[in-house]
Order: structure tokens, then C-alpha cells, then sequence
């Protein structure tokens, strides 16, 4: 049995359902991500982990225990929350210890816990202030010294990172990863930052309305998308989906440019997906030997620094192609491009789902 | 936007004109108060005093006639006092936990049990007169204070909510769930952690209590007696006795005493209670 | 362990229940009492027997009540347009970036603080013939001055209108300040570049947004109009004669001292029927905008 069980759980609100039929292992010191866009019942399904909204039907465990009907204090969770939620009447040290105070856990092994935390997050000095004192970071470090300082069997996060500003953003990405390697703590967080997703987890969870959508490690997530929504939502910039005719293992694209498929799928000719990601294309000249080609006519040149994007018309879909920061390539220029076909997806047009 | 030249000299002066407007009948009530009666009737009424003299003061608070007796307003101050002191703290009490409930706890038909109380406040006050009357003569509450301070708290509770709820639907309720997973009960997170953020909230209840409670004529003159009618109902008796000579300078000194209380509130939390009347028209 | 959780679950109801029975009781409970009696031939106590609408019809045959009305008509009007038209050109002005802004606001406002007693009382005597504005005029040599309105039966109720507009307008100033100063900054700079004068400005752009503001004013208003009864009492005392008698003033006579109970009761039932069909609309809307 899995350390963090959701079995079957759906969540509705009179009659419309916004979560289906959610099922979700957790093994002991995972690190899962549900990531998804705004309103796609990722913020739903983590109170309903933390006992904040009552489960429509559907069990949740934690060690095998059932939760539905216990209450959010008697679950051993602790949770750190997008606007951080600290106390603004207490000081620091009031709101770490708050909790422990709450369950009557005596005053000298509070601040012995408190003590340890603080080092930990390194908030030694800052335990006399009040939260408006503090910096966005220094909130943030708190927050979670709140919940560590539970010693709880699972850590719920919701999107505590979206307030931060972008570099603070990736520094406090950083120390959450390294707080986990360290504590192997089972880690239950929810983003819509893919970014985020890919970097923090062990495991992931992709939802849209009310779906789990695909659910495994971030490399299956990555490489293998279930879904058209996946593959697109996962990656920035966006994988690119050419339309294209399958037939005797080649994609046919609409100005008839033939590649060669690494993996056919079997049966008769059909519409499909090609789906690329911008990576999956290179220069020529920078690419292995053998590698087929696509031409097409390059629109925008978008130097990033590290990378050059490269968007460009092939057949009669606009492309995004990550190239070498110094590839020689002009705009209204046409441009062949080796295709990593390998790591090609292909999906159905209609249903959206992963052709194998 | 600045306006040209001979456009802004208007803008003052009509500022300036307003200003004299307003501040003119307090200034005719203290310059009175301290004038000789003979002064008022016989001069000038927004001359200063020729003679200075506090005797209208003391008569006002001591030894005017009031109704039958020649008591003067203390006493009525302290039953304003004993009225208003419970009702405020009470009704602000009630009104903190409404909207405590009514924000953090909802539950099917908050809204429309807080619209039922909230429409409680704008009544045409006539309308409860008569059965007011009756249930406090059935309990013995009639000419009491405790009974005045309890109609004051049925009639304000529904302003304390409102100011409540609308402070604590702008409280994170992310800060409710925190303490709730901390391990917080209902009385818990009441007093821990929504009280002690409620200092701005709570003096513009107050305030707002107090100015109307201390302030009422109508439940003062229907439900009070010698013994419990407030300050503002003894004024009334004062100015509108109709024996004797009538003394202007006392009938001021009277009025000033009876808007003093709310005056020094206004002057010392003149901001919250801006905003008390603000929140009065629904928006917080 | 079970019946604590059920507690815990019930306690919030159970806080609240306390002041909902209290509204219940005294002021539904009571609004279909009153109701009630006004179906009744009650006269110096409560009594229960059934005349139906008897007491509506005498009540609006009554010329002392249709006086009342009358009089309620014409002061609420003016009391709010007043108020309306100077608080907003006050307003107005004092967006002007003035000096002295911050003297000049609590001056206009600190009337509302005081009880309807107190300024009953200041203006009863500043507009009294005898020792007011005109004994200060003649003092100071016109002699031939006269203000006389608040002894003259078709003039006095504009005395209470006086008395009233000092009261309240400056409040009415301090809700348009308020909306003036909510209205982003950049809608007017938008505004001045797109050529808009400063006239055009306030018509076009600034007063429409104000209109919340408005509506929220007109409602307090009426309200208090409506209810206006200390005023009169401490001014005029609803004289000379019944010249000031407003609807509030006339059920209190009616049911306490000329002992009609009946009646008194029809009269409050019309007051409420009128602050509900103002009040209950206003509510609504705004409680369903809260909602969103």
C-alpha cells in the first residue's frame, strides 16, 4: 500500500463535478506536483487532502489510514499556503509555535523545535518580528518553518512560490529541492508553473477541468505526453504539433515534405500529430549524420542568450525551433532543419491522445 | 488639475463662506453659554460676551429645572453613561462574532440571514414602538437603563455585523485554514488570531455605537424615565420647559454638554469615524 | 469524541443564534405585531378587535396626517437635493488641491457627530425672532431685516430643511470626496490628453463614475428623512401649529399621547412600507455585487 492513497475521489459542487474520479499514489518521500492551469481542481484536490473541503465520494489515505472524516488537525499534515497565511498578530517565533501550542505539545520541546527549525531555514534572526516586517522571501522561509517544525507525515504547498519575484522564485525553488533531498520528506505540491513542476518532482500529476490527465515521473511526462494537452502545457515554448498523414512509416506533411517515422505505428493510413519539440530541431550542420530534414521559411530570429528560437513555416504550420545561439540563420530566409524523429510523438486529431 | 486665477479665488471663497456656515452655530452656543442672560436678549448673538461668566454652566449641570425637578443634567449624563457603556460593548461584542460566523463558517442562507439583519437597521424606528413598550413593561424593563441599553443593542447589532462582516470578508481566509490545520477550534482562532487583528474594525463600531446610542431621542423619550432618560431627552425637557423665563445661555451650556461626549470622539478619532459613517451606506 | 465534532459543527449557528432571535423577535416579530394593530380598534392599550382597514382609511382621511405627508414630501425633497448639490460642489471644490483641505473637512463635517437634540436646539434660537439673526441684524442696524420663518405656519418647515442640510450635507461632501478620490487617476489623465476641459471633464468623465456614490447618498438620505423625528421635536416642537408635523412626529402623538394606537400603528406601517421599497432594492443589488 502506498504511503498517500487517493482512491477514486470526485468533488462536486450541486450538480457539476470538478474533479473526476482522481486516483493518485504517493509513495514515502515522493515529491508530487500537480500542475495545471488556473481552475483545473489541483487547489480542490489538496484541501481536500488537507481536510479544508469534504471529498464527494472517494477515499483518501495517508499510512493507510482512511481521512474523509478527520479532522484537518488530526491528520498529521501541515501546509504552506500561497499567501504564506502568517499570523499578522504574532511574531515569528509565536507563529512557528502556534501549532505545536495548539496541539499541547509543552513549552520547553516547542522551542527546542522551533530552535532547530529556525537554524535549518536560517530565520535565527528574525524571531522577534512581526510578519509585516518581513521580505517576500523571509515569509516564504517562515511559512515553511511552520510546517516543518510539525514533524508532519505529509507537507501540502499551494503555489508558495507564485508570489515571489522571478529570481527569488528560483532561489526558493532551489532551497525547497534541497530541503527535501535532506529531510526526504513526501511532499504533495500544486503549481501551474510547469517550470516548477518539472524541476522539484519526483512524481507528476497534469490536470485540466477536473482530469487527471497524466500522471507519472517528469522524464514519462516529458518524452512520452499522454495528450495533445499535455504536450503542450508541459514545455515552454510549446512543443510544435504539425498535421500530418501517416502512411507505409512516413509522416506526410501538407506541402508534402515526407519524413521517415522511428516508430510506425501499425495499420492503414490516418490523419495524426507529428509533435516536435522545439529542441527536437537543429542546424544542420550542428546535427548527427542521417538525420532527415524539413525546410521551411524563417519568420521571426529570437535570440535568448544561451539559445537562438528560430519561428519558421513548415507545410503550413508555424514552427519553433531551438537552435545554437550562433546559428547562421536569417529572417524571411528558408532554412532546412534536421528532425530528431526519435523523440517524435505522434496523437490522434480528433481524440487528442498518444498514438504508440 | 489646477483651475486659473480668478477661478480659484471663487473655489475659496466659497470654501471659506461654508466654513463660517458650519462653524457659526457652535460658535453662537459657546459664546452664549458664557454671556449673562441680559446680554443675549438685549444684544448681539454672535457678539462675544461683554461679561464673561460660567454661571450658565453650573446651572446647566446642577440646578436647572428639569421637568419637575431642579436636578440640572448630571444626572441624566451618568444614565446616559449607564445606558451607553453596556449597549456599545455589547452590541460590538455580538457584532464581532456575527461576522465572524458570517464570513469564516458560511453556511446555505448567510447571506440572506445577514440581509434580514441588516435591513433591522434602517426600520422606521415607529414601527416597534408599541411592542417595545409592551415587552419591557412584561418584563419590568420599562424606565430602566438596563432596558434602554438592551433596545439599543437589538437595534445597533445589525450595524456591528455589517462593519464585521465586511472588515472579515477582506481577511484571508487562508489565515482561518492555517490555524484550522494548526489545530485551532472556533473560539480558538476567534481570539487568537481574528480579535487581535481587529483594532481598526473595532473602533469604528465603537464609535459609531457610541455617537448613535448617546445621540437617540426617540427610544430615550418612548421607554425612559426619570430615573434611566438619557441626556439628550433631559436637553429637550430643559430647552422646551415652559415655565418661567426662558434661559438661552443655560438651554446652550445644556446643548454643548450634551454633544460634548461625541464631539471629543469626533475630534480624537475624527478618521474612524468617517469611515464609520462611510461603511454606513453598505460599501466598507 | 463523536458529539464534540458535532458541536464544533453546530457551535457557529449556535453563536449567531442569539442576535437572529433578537431580530427575529424585535424587529420581524414585532413589524407583523404592529401590523397587526393597526388591523384593530386598539386605542390606549393594545386590544384585539378586528376592524380591517378601517384605520388606513381614516388615517389618509385624517388632514392632519395628509399634512404630515405633505410636509415629509417637501422637506425630504429639499433635505436631499440640498444636501446632494452642495456636497458635491464642495466636493468638488476641495479636489482642487487646497491649502488647508485638511482644516476645512473635519469643519464640514463635524455636525454629523452631534444629536438632531442639540442642533434642534442651536438653530431653534439662531432663527428665533426674538434673540436669532434677525435681533443681530437689527442690532447691527438693518432694521428693517426679517426672519420671521420659523414662527410663520407656510414657512417653517424650510427652517427644519436648514437645520437638517447643516446636519448632514457635510457628510454627503465626504462620500463624493471619497468617490472622487477612488476614481483612477489615469482615466483623467487619458481624459485631459484627449483634449476633455475641465468642465467637460466632471460632466463626461468624472460624474458618471460618481453615481455609486450618488445612489448610496440618496438612499442614507431618505432614510434619515424619513425617520426624522428628534429634529422637529427639539426645532419646532411639529408647530406652529401643525405646520412641521412629519409622519414620525404624527404616530408618536397618535399612539402615546392622543391615545388613536390604531392609528399610530397604520401610520408606522406606511413608514415602514415606504423606507422598504427604498431600502430593500438597494440591499439586494448591493449584497448580490458583494457575492461576485
Amino acid at each position: 500500500m502506498a504511503f498517500l492513497e487517493i482512491r477514486g475521489v470526485t468533488k462536486s459542487f450541486g450538480a457539476t463535478d470538478v474533479l473526476h474520479r482522481v486516483d493518485l499514489e504517493v509513495e514515502d518521500g515522493d515529491f508530487l506536483v500537480l500542475v495545471g492551469p488556473s481552475g483545473c481542481g489541483k487547489t480542490t484536490l489538496l484541501n481536500m487532502v488537507a481536510g479544508l473541503e469534504q471529498v464527494s465520494s472517494g477515499e483518501i489515505a495517508i499510512k493507510e489510514r482512511v481521512m474523509n472524516d478527520v479532522h484537518p488537525s488530526q491528520r498529521n499534515i501541515a501546509m504552506v499556503f500561497q499567501s504564506y497565511a502568517l499570523y499578522p498578530n504574532m511574531t515569528v517565533a509565536q507563529n512557528i509555535t502556534f501549532g505545536l501550542e495548539m496541539h499541547k505539545v509543552p513549552k520547553p520541546e516547542r522551542d527546542k523545535r522551533m530552535r532547530e527549525v529556525a537554524e535549518l531555514l536560517q530565520i535565527g534572526q528574525l524571531l522577534d518580528r512581526r510578519p509585516s516586517q518581513l521580505s517576500g522571501g523571509q515569509r516564504q522561509r517562515v511559512a515553511m518553518g511552520r510546517a516543518l517544525v510539525r514533524k508532519p507525515d505529509v507537507f501540502l504547498f499551494d503555489e508558495p512560490l507564485s508570489n515571489l519575484d522571478a529570481k527569488l522564485r528560483v532561489t526558493m525553488r532551489t532551497e525547497i529541492k534541497k530541503l527535501h533531498q535532506r529531510l526526504g520528506a513526501t511532499i504533495f505540491y500544486v503549481t501551474h508553473d510547469q517550470v516548477e513542476a518539472m524541476t522539484l518532482s519526483t512524481k507528476i500529476a497534469v490536470m485540466d477541468g477536473g482530469y487527471v490527465q497524466q500522471f507519472g515521473t517528469p522524464k514519462q511526462i516529458y518524452d512520452h505526453p499522454a495528450n495533445v494537452f499535455v504536450a503542450t502545457f508541459m514545455g515552454s515554448p510549446a512543443m510544435n504539433l504539425l498535421p500530418v498523414t501517416v502512411t507505409d512509416g512516413h509522416a506526410v506533411l501538407a506541402d508534402g515534405q515526407r519524413l521517415r517515422l522511428a516508430n510506425a505505428p501499425a495499420g492503414a493510413e490516418r490523419k495524426a500529430l507529428l509533435g516536435l519539440r522545439p529542441e527536437h530541431f537543429a542546424a544542420p550542420d550542428d546535427a548527427a549524420e542521417g538525420l532527415p530534414r524539413l525546410k521551411g521559411k524563417v519568420s521571426v530570429i529570437e535570440p535568448a542568450g544561451s539559445d537562438t528560437y528560430a519561428v519558421a513555416m513548415i507545410g503550413d504550420c508555424e514552427c519553433t525551433a531551438r537552435l545554437r545561439a550562433d546559428a547562421q540563420v536569417q529572417p524571411g530566409a528558408d532554412f532546412e532543419f534536421a528532425c530528431e524523429m526519435a523523440k517524435a510523438s505522434l496523437f490522434d486529431p480528433d481524440s487528442g491522445k498518444r498514438i504508440e | 488639475m489646477t483651475a486659473p486665477r480668478p477661478s480659484r479665488i471663487l473655489i475659496y471663497g466659497t470654501l471659506g463662506l461654508f466654513a463660517l456656515y458650519y462653524l457659526m452655530p457652535l460658535f453662537v452656543m459657546v459664546t452664549n453659554s458664557l454671556k449673562p442672560l441680559a446680554e443675549i436678549t438685549g444684544g448681539n448673538m454672535v457678539a462675544l460676551p461683554q461679561e464673561w461668566t460660567l454661571a450658565p454652566w453650573l446651572s446647566a449641570w446642577s440646578t436647572a429645572q428639569i421637568g419637575v425637578d431642579p436636578s440640572g443634567l448630571r444626572p441624566y449624563f451618568w444614565n446616559s453613561i449607564k445606558m451607553v457603556v453596556p449597549a456599545v460593548a455589547i452590541s460590538t461584542l455580538l457584532g464581532a462574532l456575527n461576522g465572524y460566523v458570517l464570513t469564516k463558517w458560511r453556511f446555505r442562507y448567510d447571506t440572506l440571514l445577514f440581509g434580514l439583519m441588516l435591513f433591522s437597521c434602517f426600520i422606521p424606528f415607529q414601527i416597534v414602538l408599541i411592542p417595545m413598550a409592551r415587552l419591557l413593561g412584561l418584563t419590568g424593563l420599562a424606565g430602566t437603563t438596563g432596558g434602554l441599553a438592551l433596545v439599543h443593542i437589538v437595534y445597533g447589532v445589525g450595524f456591528t455585523t455589517l462593519y464585521y462582516r465586511n472588515y472579515y470578508s477582506a481577511f484571508p481566509t487562508e489565515l482561518v485554514r492555517a490555524a484550522q490545520i494548526d489545530g485551532a477550534g472556533f473560539w480558538q482562532i476567534f481570539w487568537r488570531v481574528m480579535l487581535p487583528s481587529s483594532g481598526p474594525i473595532t473602533v469604528v463600531s465603537v464609535i459609531w455605537q457610541f455617537t448613535n446610542i448617546w445621540n437617540d431621542f426617540l427610544f430615550g423619550a418612548s421607554f425612559g424615565d426619570i430615573d434611566s432618560q438619557p441626556m439628550t431627552v433631559a436637553l429637550n425637557n430643559l430647552v422646551q420647559s415652559s415655565t418661567g423665563v426662558k434661559e438661552y445661555n443655560v438651554h446652550f451650556a445644556g446643548a454643548i454638554m450634551a454633544a460634548l461626549p461625541t464631539m471629543l470622539v469626533y475630534v480624537v478619532a475624527g478618521r474612524y469615524f468617517v469611515r464609520g459613517l462611510m461603511a454606513g451606506s453598505v460599501k466598507g | 469524541m463523536m458529539t464534540r465534532a458535532r458541536l464544533q459543527e453546530l457551535l457557529p449557528k449556535l453563536v449567531l443564534s442569539p442576535s437572529v432571535a433578537l431580530v427575529a423577535v424585535c424587529v420581524y416579530g414585532f413589524i407583523i405585531f404592529t401590523f397587526y394593530l393597526s388591523l384593530t380598534d386598539s386605542r390606549i392599550l393594545p386590544s384585539f378587535g378586528w376592524v380591517g382597514m378601517e384605520n388606513y382609511v381614516k388615517l389618509f382621511k385624517l388632514s392632519h396626517w395628509r399634512t404630515a405627508v405633505t410636509n415629509l414630501v417637501v422637506f425630504a425633497f429639499l433635505y436631499i437635493a440640498i444636501c446632494m448639490a452642495m456636497g458635491l460642489m464642495l466636493a468638488i471644490f476641495l479636489d482642487q488641491r487646497i491649502r488647508g483641505e485638511g482644516v476645512l473637512r473635519p469643519i464640514y463635517l463635524y455636525p454629523m457627530a452631534l444629536s438632531f437634540i442639540v442642533t434642534g436646539t442651536a438653530w431653534k434660537w439662531i432663527m428665533d425672532p426674538g434673540i436669532g439673526i434677525e435681533h443681530t441684524m437689527h442690532a447691527w442696524g438693518f432694521v428693517d431685516f426679517e426672519f420671521k420663518w420659523i414662527k410663520d405656519r407656510d414657512y417653517a418647515i424650510y427652517t427644519v430643511v436648514i437645520a437638517a442640510v447643516w446636519q448632514s450635507s457635510g457628510f454627503v461632501m465626504a462620500m463624493f470626496l471619497a468617490g472622487l478620490r477612488g476614481i483612477d487617476g489615469e482615466i483623467m489623465r487619458a481624459a485631459q490628453i484627449d483634449g476633455a476641459s475641465a468642465f467637460s471633464m466632471y460632466r463626461r468623465v468624472i460624474l458618471p463614475q460618481l453615481r455609486p456614490a450618488m445612489l448610496s447618498a440618496v438612499v442614507i438620505l431618505s432614510h434619515l428623512a424619513i425617520k426624522s423625528y428628534d429634529l422637529v421635536i427639539a426645532l419646532t416642537g411639529g408647530g406652529p401649529g401643525r405646520a412641521t408635523e412629519l409622519p414620525a412626529t404624527f404616530m408618536y402623538s397618535y399612539t402615546f399621547t392622543r391615545n388613536q394606537m390604531g392609528i399610530g400603528a397604520a401610520s408606522a406601517t406606511i413608514m415602514l412600507a415606504t423606507v422598504a421599497a427604498i431600502m430593500v432594492p438597494y440591499l439586494y443589488s448591493e449584497l448580490r455585487e458583494k457575492k461576485q
